[in-house]
């Protein structure tokens, strides 16, 4: 739970705690807080962090920006901040030039597919788009004949079904039909879905890390403040264990955060480490998501099941993220067959890379 | 924010990956010329001297003690590496483990200058082996309520009690042990207990083995009848035992240890499947390949700290709360994926043979070092609840 003395998480703290604070939030029913945080963030140059000057982007380091994204997820905002970082990051990969405004990924699951036809169109359909009908471009990574390219489109072009996610977010189904991009440039070599889904698993991971630190906080500091039987249920043991447990699962979910960020910052290239890394923190942050939220839950009792508490915009939200860019389900196989195909004597090995 | 609880991504410095290979090496040449079998962590020769006498001719113990004291003044990093090294390798490491961790560190701090000549190049030597005498009858959770007596007498003190579950007190050349040298006091029930080193195999000492449900036998009962010991021999501060024996076991909690004891069934588990594992056999080993990758980066987070001098307290003991509940159920797991390999499986005695045995050394390994429940209380201390 850094004091942080990075600037940019400082001035997008500032700016959360100014516009963003979850109950105000959380009792404004207009959703009318929206756009003042979004433009506040666009003016600090948040949302195009990783993108580098010449391409229309603040050029923040990789690490700074994972940094802000944990941040963003102690705050548990529900602007497409961390869409539109990945955006920027994926056009910035081929050198396109981001626009303004907000953005979001496709496909944002391994499983779907966009391809490229010959006269230069795009086609498929990518489910789970996080924010798809709010957005106004979409970054998209395409398969085409020659290899994998990296288009902005306008989100106008596309047919979306909107839907809502475990959190209420949006999460939107977008089809391509024989859609024109605005811009479309190969991919670098080397470059594929699977890195890309990776970078967003570690988006995610990051931000379900920060709603459990958030969790801990709001948990600890209710049970020092009901009272039953006579006592603050923070006297309880049962109580303290299992605030102990959710302590071990936010720390987990920490820990696992920022070692993949860590390591996708300082890569040369997505190697088998950096893959370990960052499908292990997927897997691992869903997981704490699970075990930790329903503690966080447990510890609240009642009033944490209700739409007036802040609770479930961190709960619902780290259990819906655990659905974005590949579950934990579907990192497990990948990691399982990756292992396995390593072989038994090399599991060690990899484990202690680094 | 109320908690503030860190875990900094550190990495292993490359200094460390020329030491991993150098373990590596030295145990792959111990396996080949016998020494010990890696696939056997329920061998009955656990306690091997010359292999220990190896090892602190390498220089991998007391490792980051100074080096007037026949240490390296190397890093806990390096130290970590090699713990981890030994630890994946099942190699004997009963004879010399806990007197690299534990009791070193206290002697250094604790002892007069002229034990700590005398014993601690010993100890990096690998010529000594020591024990732990906190645990007694009645008392295990609640240290405080030891009762073995050390009443003074000319020179020194005499020793009558007994403690128990004592690990490796059959083959110990000293214990580092609590005694009570006074009552608790109505405002402090932890005053009055003082910590000693006690010189084994002496008059006024009996070690009676006691056996475990794995078959093997490793802890005692440790009975004292008017035991000597002379009065250089008391570590730190009279009746001020508590606080030396708590920060002692930070030193117990966060290392590799606390999660890699049943992780031989999972490199089993992956030999048995084969290149081309079914999908529930692959999502299995992913899900424990990513819980053990994270609690590996805890503690190493935690060996970091240690490095720089803090005292994570609260940190070591949510990585020995994770670990040991994963290292204890990680047998079971395993046992469910395992029944899905094929008959085939050119390993699957040596998988399930050591099944057998994780599972039955999987109940002690949220018990030792301190239980979870106790664990726990620390934690929600240092989150401000009590
Ligand atoms: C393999 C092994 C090796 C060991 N080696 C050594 C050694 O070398 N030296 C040594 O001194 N000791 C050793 N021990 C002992 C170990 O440290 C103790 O077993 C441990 O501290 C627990 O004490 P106990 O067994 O007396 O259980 P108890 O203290 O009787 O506890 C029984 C149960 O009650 C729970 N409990 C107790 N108090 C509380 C409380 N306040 N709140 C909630 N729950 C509570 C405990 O968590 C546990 O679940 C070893 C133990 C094992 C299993």
């Amino acid at each position: 739970m850094a004091e942080s003395d990075n600037i940019v998480v400082e001035t997008a703290e500032k700016i959360f705690a100014d516009l963003g604070d979850p109950q105000t939030i959380n009792n404004d029913k207009k959703n009318s807080w929206q756009a003042p945080l979004w433009q506040a963030l666009s003016e600090a140059g948040l949302p195009l962090s990783w993108v580098p000057d010449d391409l229309g982007g603040s050029g923040a380091s990789l690490a700074d920006g994972f940094a802000l994204l944990n941040a963003a997820g102690r705050f548990a905002v529900a602007v497409p901040l961390a869409e539109t970082m990945l955006a920027g990051w994926l056009l910035a990969q081929a050198k396109v030039t981001s626009p303004e405004g907000e953005m979001t990924v496709l496909p944002a699951s391994p499983k779907d597919r966009i391809t490229l036809d010959a006269d230069g169109s795009l086609s498929g359909r990518a489910r789970g788009v996080p924010f798809a009908k709010t957005t106004r471009h979409f970054a998209v990574l395409a398969h085409g004949k020659d290899g994998v390219s990296i288009a902005l489109v306008d989100a106008a072009k596309a047919r979306i079904e909107s839907g809502l996610n475990v959190g209420y977010d949006h999460s939107d189904t977008v089809t391509l039909d024989k859609v024109q991009p605005v811009t479309l440039r190969a991919a670098p070599k080397g470059f594929d879905q699977t890195m890309m889904m990776l970078m967003g698993g570690v988006a995610r991971s990051l931000q379900i890390a920060g709603a459990l630190e958030s969790m801990l906080d709001i948990s600890v500091r209710y049970s020092n403040e009901r009272v039953a039987f006579e006592k603050k249920i923070s006297k309880f043991q049962a109580v303290q264990h299992n605030l102990a447990r959710l302590a071990g699962e936010s720390a987990a979910a920490l820990a696992a955060a920022t070692s993949a960020a860590d390591a996708i910052a300082n890569a040369t290239s997505f190697d088998d480490e950096v893959y370990l890394e960052a499908a292990s923190a997927k897997i691992r942050c869903a997981e704490a998501a699970e075990k930790g939220g329903a503690i966080a839950h447990q510890v609240h009792g009642a009033i944490g099941f209700t739409m007036e508490h802040i609770l479930h915009r961190y709960s619902l939200r780290a259990l819906a993220w655990r659905d974005d860019f590949g579950s934990e389900s579907h990192w497990a196989v990948e990691l399982g067959k990756l292992v396995a195909s390593r072989g038994a004597d090399e599991l060690w090995p990899l484990v202690a890379s680094r | 924010m109320t908690a503030a609880l860190r875990f900094d991504p550190i990495r292993l410095p490359e200094k460390c990956e020329q030491l991993r290979k150098e373990v590596r090496a030295f145990l792959a040449e111990e396996i080949a010329a016998g020494t010990f079998d890696p696939h056997k962590p329920n061998r009955e020769d656990t306690d091997v001297p010359e292999f220990s006498r190896k090892v602190g001719a390498k220089g991998w113990l007391g490792m980051t003690w100074p080096k007037k004291y026949g240490g390296q003044e190397r890093s806990f990093l390096e130290r970590y590496v090699v713990t981890e090294e030994m630890r994946v390798a099942n190699a004997p490491t009963r004879r010399f483990f806990v007197a690299d961790r534990q009791s070193g560190p206290v002697l250094l701090k604790y002892a007069p200058e002229h034990i700590k000549m005398d014993i601690l190049p010993r100890i990096c030597r690998g010529e000594i082996c020591f024990a732990i005498g906190m645990s007694e009858p009645n008392s295990g959770s609640d240290l405080f309520a030891a009762k073995t007596r050390a009443t003074k007498t000319d020179g020194g003190y005499l020793i009558n009690g007994t403690k128990i579950w004592t690990s490796s007190a059959h083959i110990a050349d000293y214990m580092i042990a609590i005694f009570r040298t006074s009552p608790p006091t109505k405002e402090n029930r932890r005053h009055g207990l003082t910590q000693f080193l006690v010189k084994m195999k002496q008059p006024g000492i009996k070690v009676n083995p006691i056996g475990q449900i794995t078959g093997q036998y490793e802890f005692n009962e440790v009975v004292f009848t008017d035991h000597f010991i002379p009065d250089d021999h008391v570590l730190g501060e009279v009746d001020g035992a508590w606080k030396q024996a708590t920060s002692e076991l930070a030193y117990e909690r966060s290392g590799p240890e606390r999660f890699l004891e049943t992780y031989y069934v999972l490199t089993e588990l992956v030999r048995a499947v084969g290149p081309n594992p079914d999908t529930r056999s692959a999502e299995g080993i992913g899900r424990l390949v990513a819980q053990l990758h994270t609690m590996r980066r805890m503690s190493v987070s935690v060996a970091g700290m240690l490095q720089a001098g803090k005292e994570p307290v609260v940190e070591a003991s949510i990585v020995k709360d994770i670990g040991t509940v994963w290292e204890q159920q990680l047998p079971h797991r395993v046992r469910d994926l395992a029944a899905f390999v094929e008959e085939t499986a050119t390993n699957r005695e040596t998988l399930e043979r050591q099944l057998d045995f994780a599972i039955k050394t999987a109940p002690k390994l949220t018990i030792q070092g301190g239980t979870t429940e106790v664990l726990r209380g620390i934690i929600a201390r240092g989150l401000g609840l009590r």
